[in-house]
């Protein structure tokens, strides 16, 4: 059979991979990470999960209630404890079990993301990890966000994950993703493979809120596949301490007239290490992008990336990068980069970097604000701007992540 | 209320004001004049504290307290309040929320936005693409949030439309007017520092005592109606006479 021999063919090159350094990013040495259990138990709903979890599960932006959701999967270190849809329209389901049930998921199944491209991709391959497949149906406009969460519970886990997320001609999707560790795990490893299929005219507005700990490791690698006249929308906020994130979604908008937006909000504690990037390949005609990032360095290191590549006539693109240092030990880098191939195009960008604006925080501050106070309002009001143009009740969700974050001590 | 002894400021190393004497009494409210660069928002944004306003010799004094070294906040909330020229854009921060922090809740945006017609402007940016005009609403509002005791306003008329300078007009004299003020207990009387180049404003607060400011000094003092009639009719060039005539009067 084709599929199984393709298959070998991926395995093989795979396994050439395993050592294979990452482009960006510092190294991080495998061995030293255990696979996570891929056995514990299944709960019908998230109320059912302990206490201690469902804090965790809410401050990632995932409602234990499920209210408000059109349906809910966790991950907790390699084992699907939930996943239900509540709708018609969405199916949500293991990666496992979608395999299982259709043919056609070969279609998709590291289609997008190649398994070769660095020893985390390699991995997460060999170790044939599970994740959530979320479907919307053709010209399904699905109202409620599904939810998802992937929880590090383990001490020295390396998480591999394998996403999936298609959305057929004409529907409209949200997903909201939230990310945590639980309390107690100081050192681990998540490594996230997400392939997003944005079909004809169709929509995901996709959230990802990454609320780690300080000694976690994280390498996601994402690639959306985008058709004629389909939007994806990523919003992405990492406001918690974390020890290195590197993550570099691509966008390959290889339909005509296809837009997407990628918002970055993040903070970079004292011993964080954020290598953030967005990157939109753009090959259709007419296609367009924005790329608004918002990062803050507290004594941590932001390197914010950006990158367009401009394939075909009448694409539009604007990068805007703004990065804040608050206090002394923070680095911010800002790397814009625009690739243009034909004539007939234009892609602008605009980066900034420095210190919180003084006129700004003495203009609170003569209205009697305590400095402290100001710098806090100036901050959230700079966090606030790129997550702007989401859908009210995601906004909601990341307002009260900022909200949560004390940004009075910085 | 306020009292500014011999003040001499700098900003970025250039000597602005020379010495600049002037006091503002309690329930009074008093004009600045002078021409462009004279020093008129150098004086109030220094009264207010603000970094880059270097104060190299001199004295503020506010309610017999010697404020000179005090930070914005300690001087906003012992009850001085401004109303800025050129006030930064606040990317993000909206003015609902302005309002709000400013007026520690104790006021209603949309309430006091009807006044000054402003309630379309409380979900937008503070100052981020506002005219002239809306800048000086948006600051008289949150003045009434904060609700000091000494006004500092910086042409508060300038750049508003005909139909909007009655309401920023009455909204003056309605807060001049008001009993009490932040940052003081009992019932006094606020007081102004307002500069106009135009006296527009004359014709809704009765102010009590005009100074004329040039080359970083006060040159003159006397009726702000007068003052404004003599300007008006000779130009700033009196100056210089005015503060022979100014000195042999005190």
């Amino acid at each position: 059979m084709q599929a199984e021999a393709d298959h070998r063919e991926l395995k093989k090159r795979a396994e050439a991979a395993k050592e294979k350094r990452a482009a960006f990013g510092e190294d991080i040495d495998l061995d030293n990470y255990r696979s996570g259990s891929k056995d514990l138990e299944k709960v019908e709903g998230l109320m059912e999960l302990k206490e201690e979890e469902q804090r965790t599960l809410l401050e990632a932006g995932v409602i234990p209630s499920e209210e408000g959701r059109s349906g809910s999967f966790v991950l907790m270190d390699e084992s699907v404890v939930h996943s239900s849809s509540k709708v018609q329209g969405v199916e949500v389901m293991p990666v496992s079990e979608a395999l299982k049930k259709y043919g056609w998921m070969e279609e998709y199944y590291w289609k997008a993301v190649s398994p070769d491209a660095d020893k985390f991709t390699a991995r997460t391959f060999t170790e044939e990890a599970d994740g959530y497949f979320i479907r919307a149906l053709p010209g399904a406009k699905v109202k409620a966000p599904v939810q998802t969460c992937l929880m590090l519970k383990g001490k020295g886990v390396a998480q591999t994950v394998h996403n999936i997320v298609i959305v057929e001609e004409g529907a409209e999707l949200d997903v909201v993703t939230g990310c945590s560790t639980s309390k107690g795990v100081e050192k681990a490893l998540h490594l996230g493979i997400s392939e997003f299929y944005i079909k004809k005219g169709a929509t995901l507005n996709f959230t990802m809120i990454h609320n780690w700990s300080e000694q976690i490791g994280v390498r996601p690698r994402t690639v959306i596949v985008q058709e004629d006249n389909s939007t994806f929308i990523n919003n992405y906020v990492a406001l918690k301490p974390v020890r290195t994130i590197q993550t570099y979604p691509t966008a390959r908008m290889e339909g005509r007239n296809c837009f997407s937006r990628f918002n970055s909000v993040a903070i970079a504690h004292k011993g964080s290490e954020l290598d953030l990037g967005s990157r939109a390949i753009m090959s259709g005609e007419g296609s367009r992008c924005e790329m608004i990032s918002r990062t803050i360095a507290t004594g941590g290191k932001v390197i914010a990336r950006g990158q367009m590549i401009g394939k075909a006539k009448n694409v539009r693109g604007h990068l805007e990068c703004r990065g804040l240092i608050l206090g002394e030990g923070g680095v911010q880098i800002a790397i814009p980069e625009l690739e243009a191939y034909v004539p007939d195009l234009e892609m602008t960008h605009e980066a900034a970097v420095g210190k919180i604006a003084q006129d700004q925080v003495e203009y609170l501050m003569a209205r009697g604000l305590s400095e402290d106070e100001a710098v806090g309002i100036i901050v959230r009001g700079f966090l606030e701007v790129g997550i702007r143009g989401l859908p009210e009740n995601l906004k909601r969700e990341i307002d009260k992540a900022i909200e949560r974050t004390d940004v009075k001590g910085m | 209320m306020l009292e500014i002894e011999n003040l001499h400021v700098e900003v970025g190393g250039r000597k602005i004001l020379k010495g600049v004497n002037l006091n503002v009494m309690s329930g009074y409210t008093n004009v600045l004049f002078g021409p462009n660069g004279s020093g008129k928002s150098t004086l109030l944004m220094t009264i207010m504290g603000f970094s880059g306003y270097k104060v190299t010799h001199g004295k503020i004094i506010f309610n017999g307290e010697d404020i000179t070294n005090l930070s914005v906040t300690e001087r906003a909330n012992r009850g001085i309040g401004i109303m800025m020229q050129r006030p930064p854009n606040l990317v993000g921060v909206n003015l609902r929320n302005m309002i709000k922090v400013t007026g520690k809740n104790r006021i209603v945006p949309e309430e006091a936005a009807v006044d000054l017609d402003m309630a379309r402007f409380l979900d937008r940016d503070v100052n981020v693409g506002f005219s002239g005009g809306e800048i000086k609403r948006s600051e008289l509002i949150q003045l009434e949030a904060q609700n000091p005791c000494l006004y500092l306003l910086d042409e508060p008329e300038s750049g508003v439309d005909l139909v909007s300078i009655e309401r920023v007009g009455n909204k003056v004299r309605e807060l001049l007017h008001g009993a009490s003020c932040a940052g003081r207990k009992g019932n006094i009387g606020k007081a102004a520092l307002v500069i106009t180049h135009t006296g527009q404003i004359l014709d809704y607060i009765e102010a009590d005592r005009g100074y004329v400011m040039c080359n970083g000094m006060v040159m003159c003092s006397g009726n702000p109606r007068e003052l404004l009639q003599e300007i008006s009719k000779m130009g700033y060039e009196e100056c210089i006479k005015c503060k022979l005539k100014l000195t042999t009067v005190n």
